[in-house]
């Protein structure tokens, strides 16, 4: 009975704790509380009903199912910006890296980036591991273990997060990449690099711990830029694919499906409700609607910007512009989007916008070749959002921006160098590129033997 | 034994038309592909991701029918009728001698083959 009293109790704190931090911004996508911490909360106000409780976990279930959609979104774009050779090589790829990316995040994943970092106990917020593999006790599925979501909710969604962020990559090495190198660089990447870089901020590692906190609400940098710095790593080795610069001259290789391009964008934007809206961590409902219009306002106003500027700058109006200028305002808002007000949302899409056209342009330039924008809309928008959250917005001031920067830069060096390291390793032993015979003719033969479309013609009804 | 194939090259948007016209006259039966090249016309630029290209190959519908001789000025007529804009780029027509034609499922051969 005492025993009964006791974690009632217990529970009743953190779950008041929890509570009483989710009213504040802050709290999103952060670490449960220490026990430390709900012990001094203890004459803090009740926690949720246990209605309340369940539709907090039922939102953050749909927003875990709104990411995870996000990997079609990614296979869709990625295949429709990239020739019909390489079809079932991307499709492959982006079919497989969900699946990594969950188990691993059950093996590894989700005790390194939470590893529940004790600063009392004189953690250094670096590194930590809290065990292999997931399991939970009794609180671990009631309000006792968060006022928002069970264990069990909040391992899916975070584990569909890790997916994320190594898909990115996928799109800038495609059509050149040799499957079993790239297959093994997503596996160190998102059982080990992702988790432990995201550990510095949301398991409250040493970034959440400066004296103004470094902000990152659903991963602009903690998800986009550890991906695009990979993204950029993975297209400076690999170098551009053939017949991109013939004579020192930009030869465009289109993409050969525009719809599914489209549909994969307006996925990624649903998908986008979740993975912004779910990093509320509750169903709180102010807080939530907010987020989903400052997102959707952003993403908007990226999409616009870019569709113009390409339309003055290039004479006719760019669909792939528009379509990377929508995910650049997503990616854009990541950082902020609790932060926001409609104006300032509109000014981070806007200005995401622009950065992606002239980004997408510059790599051209330089011979990095990126065939879906990759780096350009999660490495460069995902850095403008960071930064935006020092600079506009309910938490902008120079010390916050001195903590945003310190995040990109350190989120810039780890990931960045990791990458390399990986990438460099892979070159010298295994290879790291296709022959230039099977490019040509194409991984989908090369890699699988396998074509996407093995009709005689496309529209054949045979 | 007196039949010629007719090749006409055209524009696609003018292949409804051209087979209106062509069944009009009694043609029973032609065969399509869907066709890309150059001629005077040349191609044009376009702009991908901010890089202009050239494509230099335009797309063409490429009607093939199989007639008997006494039809043959008579197709010519309302093919070119039919598929003329009188713009750059209308296509051409080729006229080549058949050597023999066989209807698969009767066997027929020549004449009444086609």
């Amino acid at each position: 009975m005492s025993n009964w009293i006791k974690k009632f109790v217990v529970a009743l704190a953190v779950g008041a704790m929890t509570c009483t931090l989710l009213d504040s911004p802050a709290m999103a996508q952060e670490a449960a509380p220490v026990a430390a911490e709900a012990a001094v909360a203890a004459e803090a106000p009740a926690g949720p009903s246990a209605e309340m409780f369940t539709v907090n976990n039922t939102w953050m279930m749909v927003a875990a199912a709104l990411v995870f959609f996000m990997n079609l979104g990614f296979a869709c774009v990625e295949t429709g910006m990239t020739r019909s050779k390489n079809t079932v090589n991307i499709l492959f790829k982006n079919s497989l890296i969900p699946c990594l990316g969950i188990l691993t995040y059950a093996w590894c994943g989700f005790n390194l980036m939470y590893p529940g970092f004790d600063y009392d106990a004189g953690a250094n917020g670096w590194f930590g591991f809290a065990g292999w593999g997931i399991t939970t006790n009794a609180e671990g599925i009631t309000s006792a273990y968060n006022a928002g979501y069970t264990y069990w909710t909040d391992f899916l969604f975070q584990a569909m997060f890790a997916a994320t962020a190594v898909t990115i990559v996928s799109g800038a090495v495609a059509e050149r990449i040799k499957l079993s190198s790239f297959m093994i660089f997503a596996f160190i990447y998102v059982a080990f690099i992702y988790p432990i870089a995201g550990s510095w901020k949301w398991g409250n590692g040493w970034l959440n711990n400066l004296e103004v906190p470094f902000y990152d609400f659903a991963g602009s940098t903690l998800v986009h830029s550890v991906g695009g710095w990979g993204a950029l790593a993975g297209a400076l080795i690999l170098g551009p694919r053939l017949g991109k610069y013939v004579d020192g001259k930009i030869k465009p290789i289109l993409g050969h499906s525009m719809p599914l391009a489209t549909i994969g964008v307006f996925i990624l934007w649903l998908g986008w409700f979740g993975f912004n809206g779910g990093s509320v961590l509750s169903a709180d409902p102010g807080l939530v609607s907010v987020t989903l219009v400052m997102t959707c306002i952003a993403a908007a106003a990226g999409g616009v910007s870019a569709a113009l500027i390409s339309w003055i700058i290039l004479k006719k109006p760019d669909l792939t512009m528009a379509l990377n200028g929508i995910l650049a305002g997503l990616v854009g808002i990541t950082a902020g989007a609790d932060q926001m007000t409609a104006m300032e949302s509109t000014v981070i899409g806007l200005v995401a916008g622009a950065l992606v056209f002239s980004s997408v342009l510059l790599f051209d330039k330089i011979k990095i070749d990126d065939p879906v924008g990759a780096i350009s809309v999660h490495l460069v928008c995902g850095i403008w959002g960071t930064l935006a959250v020092g600079l506009i917005g309910a938490k902008a001031g120079i010390p916050q921006l001195i903590s945003q920067f310190t995040g990109v830069l350190a989120y810039g060096v780890f990931c960045f160098v990791s990458a390399l390291v990986i990438f460099l390793v892979l070159k010298v032993t295994m290879g790291l590129r296709v022959s230039a015979e099977e490019e040509i003719g194409g991984l989908d033969i090369g890699e699988h033997g396998q074509e996407a479309y093995p009709d005689f013609s496309p529209v054949s009804k045979v | 034994m007196a039949v010629k194939k007719i090749e006409a090259v055209i524009k696609p948007f003018k292949l409804e038309e051209v087979k209106e016209a062509l069944t009009e006259i009694g043609i029973e039966g032609l065969t399509v592909s869907e066709v890309k090249g150059f001629g005077r016309q040349k191609g044009h630029t376009e702009i991908y991701r901010g890089s202009e290209y050239t494509v230099d190959f335009l797309p063409k519908v490429k009607i093939e029918i199989v007639v008997v001789d006494t039809l043959v000025e008579k197709a010519i007529a309302t093919i070119v009728k039919a598929a003329k804009t009188g713009k750059i780029g209308d296509g051409k027509i080729f006229i080549l001698p058949v050597e023999d034609a066989i209807r698969i499922r009767t066997e027929e051969k020549g004449e009444k083959a086609v």
